[in-house]
This record gives structure tokens, sequence and C-alpha cells, in this order.
């Protein structure tokens, strides 16, 4: 039995989850999926009305501003190329470069989202918010539209604002040494999930503001 | 594998370790049986919360006219027992229970993937079913269980509280089938080979992928109602240029996976019960675990078929029609297999097995009636009547109502190390049978001859059917409250009610018959070696070669 008890000490850790990387990353895919159809039902739903309103979607389309949309399209893609890089540069063991980097990607983030309000703004002083007089007064599809500008964006922005919170999580955990060169799937987890909000985004601009 | 036990070290079991049965250390544990018997008793205590609701509405149809629930009282109660039974108890029953007890031992871990993610999807469900609760004291909901707008966008009631409830239930179920899939890939015994393992891991498998694919659906739909409640965002609003219709279809496109959700891990659990009872080896077991596969991937693109009558294009009604009798196939192919394992097995008679009995049949009229339904031309005859009715409370209630009280039979000596009185249970069990049938029966009658779902009232013809049903629901209450009795009777006076629970008592051949009754904390200090299939019994007279049935598995 003492032999039995020594043996046992020896392999007291089988079948315990512990450290392993594969399972994280295979955990944070199967979440990205539920992200991926979450925003797809929003989608069909744009697809669906896209159909029976396509003329009232290039109307209201062309009440967006180009420019603004490429810019914030080139902050989020910059943003994922600092993430990347973040990535790159903790797995050849430069913490600070990795931290300084995430830095940057959360400067992206912050950028994307004060030209957003400010796009949003101004769509509000025009009286084009969501059950303003202005905007009931509209073509059905032209509601329709500015409804779904306002729902697709309103979610994609909270999911920035989400991700901008966890990229400071993981800057605080490569600070503290709990994410480190040998530790790096916390960090490649995150970096998945701002890819993805990058990715919708990507979707996003040209349904929305191309679209015209 | 054999059916022998791996060696008991004496090990303090997982209810007394760590403070014992009542202490608040449970709320903060991350072992997976103490998990699932966390659900347990939420689960079940919803269930009776349910079923005392179902009995107010029975009890109100004893007669035509108003008794003691008038029409606007009716609705909620009829909410609430919907959403209850669905979010709260059949959704998480399974899969949350003995999904989380049994799939990690079965596979040969000690623990699941994520254990701490694994204890915040009990809070979830614990945050959901507080917000359920708050809705009845906000007044209570009219909308009935699948809040179709444009009704719950424009009813005073407050529809947000359930309607939040529903989207913090959906995530605990989408954590948990999380958790179940990586479990599955990443902590499964090396030794354990894909047709190793046992049907009831195919089966929370195959539910798990349900889980994380459609419940997103249904979640971002409630938002959007949400949204136009709140910020005056029409997307489902036919005045602000939106479609009512989208929204059944975004509802259905996650809720018609969902009675997959519920059902698969039903037959999931008849596929254990059944070779263990009949003590032979499973008929057809790859066909078994593909057709859980199939069911999953044909059960996600036929959600239409709740909608024939909506406004559809007759192609899509075709098309829909065609895959709703296309997805009947696998669940027959499950029922044969299962007939074929008890061909010329060895059956032993035992509640498990008696309810497993009870699946079969109950289900295959469920099933029936399904296909009845697929058929356009009936099912614009029978929409909307006390048919429905009957079909899904024999497909849901006779399917997996049923097997989760076979499952507690099942695994309660394992879970708590007793076992319950026998001849009460099958007492109990005649009479959730015989009261099933009385309950539910007439309603297929009654609605084939007319009768409207939803109704407080009736006409005076149809009284018959109503009066029989009701006696129904008194029958299989009673029924169900011996079923409890007995399982908390042979726990709290263990002196003189039932017995103490073997290893191995039905001499199953799966890993969880193999440790200790109650597990210990760490119920594998080995890798558990796997050589042979989980449904290989030693069983000498039945001709087991004796290679198979090596003296020791697990080598020290």
């Amino acid at each position: 039995m003492s032999n039995a008890a020594a043996h046992d000490d020896h392999h007291a850790h089988y079948g315990v989850p512990g450290y392993d990387p594969v399972a994280w990353k295979m955990g944070m895919w199967l979440f990205l999926f539920t992200e991926l159809l979450l925003f797809g039902a929003v989608f069909i739903a744009y697809a669906v009305y896209l159909e029976t309103y396509t003329w009232h979607f290039t109307v209201g389309s062309a009440q967006l501003s180009i420019p603004i949309g490429t810019f914030n399209t080139l902050v989020l893609l910059t943003s994922s190329l600092t993430m990347a890089l973040s990535i790159a540069a903790l797995q050849r063991g430069k913490k600070e470069l990795s931290i300084k980097l995430l830095d940057m990607t959360v400067a992206c983030a912050g950028l994307f989202c004060v030209v957003k309000a400010f796009e949003w703004g101004a769509k509000f002083e025009h009286g084009i918010y969501p059950g303003s007089e202005h905007l009931l007064a509209m073509a059905r599809g032209e509601q329709m539209f500015f409804g779904l500008y306002f729902t697709m964006t309103g979610i994609h922005a909270l999911h920035v604002i989400i991700g901008a919170a966890l990229i400071l999580w993981v800057r605080a955990r490569i600070k503290s040494g709990a994410v480190s060169t040998e530790r790096i799937t916390f960090l490649d987890n995150i970096g998945l999930y701002w890819h993805l909000v990058d990715l919708i985004w990507i979707f996003l601009f040209p349904l929305i503001y191309l679209v015209a | 594998m054999t059916t022998q036990a791996l060696p008991d070290l004496g090990e303090v079991d997982y209810i007394r370790a760590g403070g014992g049965p009542w202490s608040w250390e449970w709320l903060k544990t991350t072992d997976h049986k103490r998990i699932a018997i966390m659900y347990l008793l939420m689960i079940v205590a919803f269930f009776f919360v349910a079923m005392t609701l179902g009995l107010l509405m029975r009890a109100e149809l004893l007669k035509p006219g108003t008794q003691f629930l008038d029409g606007a009282a009716y609705n909620r109660v009829l909410t609430l027992h919907g959403v209850i039974m669905i979010c709260l108890f059949i959704i998480p029953s399974i899969p949350a229970i003995f999904g989380n007890f049994a799939l990690p031992i079965m596979v040969g871990a000690n623990d699941v993937s994520f254990p701490r993610l694994n204890l915040a999807s009990w809070y979830f469900y614990v945050a959901g079913a507080v917000l359920a609760l708050w809705s009845v004291g906000a007044g209570g909901v009219d909308t009935g269980w699948t809040f179709y707008v444009p009704y719950s966008g424009n009813t005073d009631a407050n529809v947000v509280l359930p309607m939040l409830a529903a989207f913090l239930l959906g995530w605990s179920s989408i954590l948990t089938g999380l958790n179940m899939i990586t479990t599955v890939h990443r902590l499964r015994a090396p030794t354990m080979g894909w047709r190793q393992m046992p049907l009831f891991v195919w089966g929370i498998y195959a539910t798990s992928w349900i889980a994380v694919l459609a419940t997103p659906v249904v979640g971002i739909t409630l938002v959007l109602v949400l949204f136009e409640k709140f910020f005056g965002v029409g997307i489902f609003n036919a005045s602000m240029g939106g479609d009512p219709i989208l929204f059944q279809h975004m509802f259905w496109i996650y809720s018609h996976p969902a009675v997959y959700i519920m059902v698969l891990p039903a037959m999931a659990v008849v596929s254990e019960i059944v070779p263990v009872f009949s003590q032979k080896r499973i008929f057809g077991y790859r066909f078994i675990a593909v057709s859980s596969i199939a069911i999953a991937a044909i059960g996600s693109l036929v959600w239409a078929h709740h909608m024939f009558t909506s406004g559809m294009a007759d192609e899509g009604r075709i098309i829909f029609s065609f895959l709703t009798f296309f997805v009947s196939v696998p669940s027959a192919v499950k029922i044969f297999n299962w007939l074929a394992t008890m061909y010329k097995g060895s059956i032993r008679i035992e509640l498990p097995m008696l309810f497993a009995f009870a699946f079969m049949f109950l289900f295959s009229i469920g099933g029936f009636t399904g296909l009845q339904q697929a058929a356009l031309s009936v099912d614009i005859h029978i929409h909307d009547t006390s048919f429905i009715v009957a079909h899904f409370h024999y497909t849901m209630f006779g399917g997996t109502g049923t097997m989760f009280f076979g499952a507690l039979y099942y695994w309660w000596p394992k879970m708590f190390g007793r076992m319950y009185n026998k001849t009460l249970g099958m007492i109990g069990f005649v009479l959730f049978f015989v009261g099933f049938n009385t309950l539910y029966f007439p309603l297929f009658i009654a609605g084939l001859k007319g009768m409207p779902r939803r109704y407080q009232d009736y006409l005076a013809e149809y009284q018959g059917y109503h009066e029989l049903s009701t006696y129904g629901s008194w029958i299989i209450a009673t029924g169900l409250i011996l079923l409890v009795l007995n399982l908390i009777g042979c726990m709290r006076w263990a002196k003189w009610w039932g017995s103490d629970a073997e290893t191995n008592p039905w001499n199953a051949a799966s890993l969880d018959w193999r440790v200790p009754s109650p597990p210990p904390v760490h119920q594998f200090h080995e890798e558990p070696i796997i050589t042979d299939g989980p449904y290989d019994y030693d069983i000498p007279h039945l001709g087991d070669d004796d290679s198979k049935a090596a003296p020791a598995e697990v080598q020290a």
C-alpha cells in the first residue's frame, strides 16, 4: 500500500487539467464560433433587408462618409498588425517590446472608438438616431438601414471596447510574468479575439459604407 | 473493458471531502462532481416549480369556464411553465448534471478541461434563474416561451427580465458545451480511441456542438428585440420596415436545434442503459454514434417546420417538410439498434431499464406524430391545436424527462453511494407511465377534433378529454413525488430505507462504474489503459474471448 501511495504521488497529476495550450486554443476557437454565429444572425437580417430595400439602402449608405470609414478600417488593420507583432515579440522573449506593441494596439482601439463616436455624433446632430422623429419620417427602408447601421456598428464597437479591456488585462499579466514566452497561450487567445473583431469590421465596412 | 473495479485506496469521497456535504466550500468548488450535484439540486427544484404550474393549468381546464385562473393569469402561468421547463429544466438537465458528473470519469479524466469556467457556467445558470423568478415578482409575462413579436414588443408585461434570463442561460449551456467538447478531445485517456468512447460521451459531444453553434443566434435575436424596446430599432417591427416573420426564423434557427439539445442526451442515456441491462454488446455502435452527429447536422436545417402556416414560399415549405421527414431516420436507427441490442440479451428489469422502455414507447409516439406534422397538408389542420401540445410533451417530457429520471436511477448509486428501494421505485414508475399517457394522449384526440392550444376555456364537447387529462396529471404527479421521496429517503433514513451501493451494482463496463461509489475527489491516480470497447462485459457463458478478459486493466 505504501508503495502504491508513493507511486500515486508520482502520478498525482494524471488527468488533472493544467496548462494545456491546445485545449485553451480549442476553447477559444469554439468561443469564436459563437461570436461568428452571433454576428452571422445580424448579417442574415442585413441580407434580407438589403434584398427588400435595395434602393433605400443605397440612399442611406450614401449619407455615410467613406473617408472616415476607410480611416477606421486602416486603424483596425494597423491594430491587428501590432497585435500580431506583440505576440511575435513575446515569442522571442522581448517582453518590453511586446508590451509596447500592446499599448499601440489599445491606442488604435481607442482611436477607432473616438472616430466612431464623432461619426455617430454627427448623425445624431442631423436628427438621425433610433427612434428620432426625423428618422421615423424617412422611408421604411432607410429607417431599417440606419437601424441596422447603429445596431451593427454598436455591437461591434462594444466588442472593440471589450477587446481593449482584455488587452489591458493580458498586458498586466505579461508585466507580472504570469504570461511569458513559455506560457504564451493567453496572449495568443486575446490575439485571436482581436483579429476576429478586426475581421468582422472588414465585413461591416463594405456592407455599410460601400453598398451605395 | 472489463467490469473489474479499480483498486479502492480508501480515500475520502467527493461529498465528504473539503468541508462535507452542506458547507459553503461547494459554492467555490471546481470539482465537476460537486458542480453536477449543485446543478441537480437547482434543476430538480425548478422542475417541481414548473410541474406545480402545469398542475394548476390542468386543474383550471378540468371544467369549461373559469375556475380560479382567468385568461390573463392563465397566460402568465403558461409562459412561466414553458420558460422554466425548457430553459431551467430540460436543456440543462442531462448535459449539466450527468454530463458533468459522468463524462469526465467515462473518458478517464479527473475533471473537465476548464474547471473554473465550469463553475462560472453554474453561476450563469443561477443568475438566469434569479432573473426568471424576478420576472414573476415583476408581474409575470404573458407572451408564451417563444416571445414572438410583435406581441412581445408591444405587451406591457416586463419581457426584459425573462429575455435576459434566457440570454444568460444560453451562455451557461454554451460554456458547458465548450467545456465538454474540449474535455473529450484533450482529456480522454490516451489509449481510448474514438470508437471506444461510451455512447453517452458521443451523445453529449454532439449535443455540445449544437449548443455552441446554435445558441448565439437566439441570444442575438432576443437582444435585437430588446433593442427595439429600449432604442426603437425596429428590426422586427413592420411599422418601421421590419419583418416579424424574420424573428420567427431566427428564433427557430436556434430553438429547433435546441430540441435536439434536449433529446440527444436522453438518447445517449438510453444507449448506456440498454446494453448494461441486457448484458450484451451494443448493436451497431458506429451507427448510433454517427446518428447522433447526423441528428445534430440535419436537425439544424429543419427550423422552418414550425412556421408552415406563418407565410413562406411553397418551395421552402416542401424542402423543410422533406428535411423534417429525413431527420427522423437517424432517430429510428437508434431505436432499431436498441431493440437489436436487447434481442437475445439477458435482460434484467431494473428501474433504469424500465425508464428506457418507457422512453422507446413514448418517444416513438412523439416521433410518429411529429411526422404527421411534417406533412404540409396535415399540419395546416392540426397547427396550433392541443395535438401539438401532446406531441411535444411526448417527445420532450416522454423523451428527455423520462430519461432524466432513468438517468437519476441509473447514476444515483454512483453519485451518492446509496441504493434506493426498488419496489417503491416500481410503483412510482407505473404511476408515472400510466399517468403520462392519461395526461397527454387525450390531447391528441381533442386536438384532432379542433381543441386549440393555449386556451383557458373550451366548448363543453371537449370536457371528457380535458377531465381525463387532468386526472392523469394527478397520477403522474404522485408517481414523481414517490420517485423523489425514494431518492431522498434512501439518503436521509439510511438505516431502514435502501442500502449502500456497491462499486458496480449493474455490472457495467464503462469507467464510471469502476471507481468507488461515491467516487473520491481524484478518481484516477493512474492513467486507465483501455484495451476494449465500453460494452464488453465479462460474462463467461456469453462466450467472451479470454484475451479480452485480461485480469488487470490498470497497470501498476
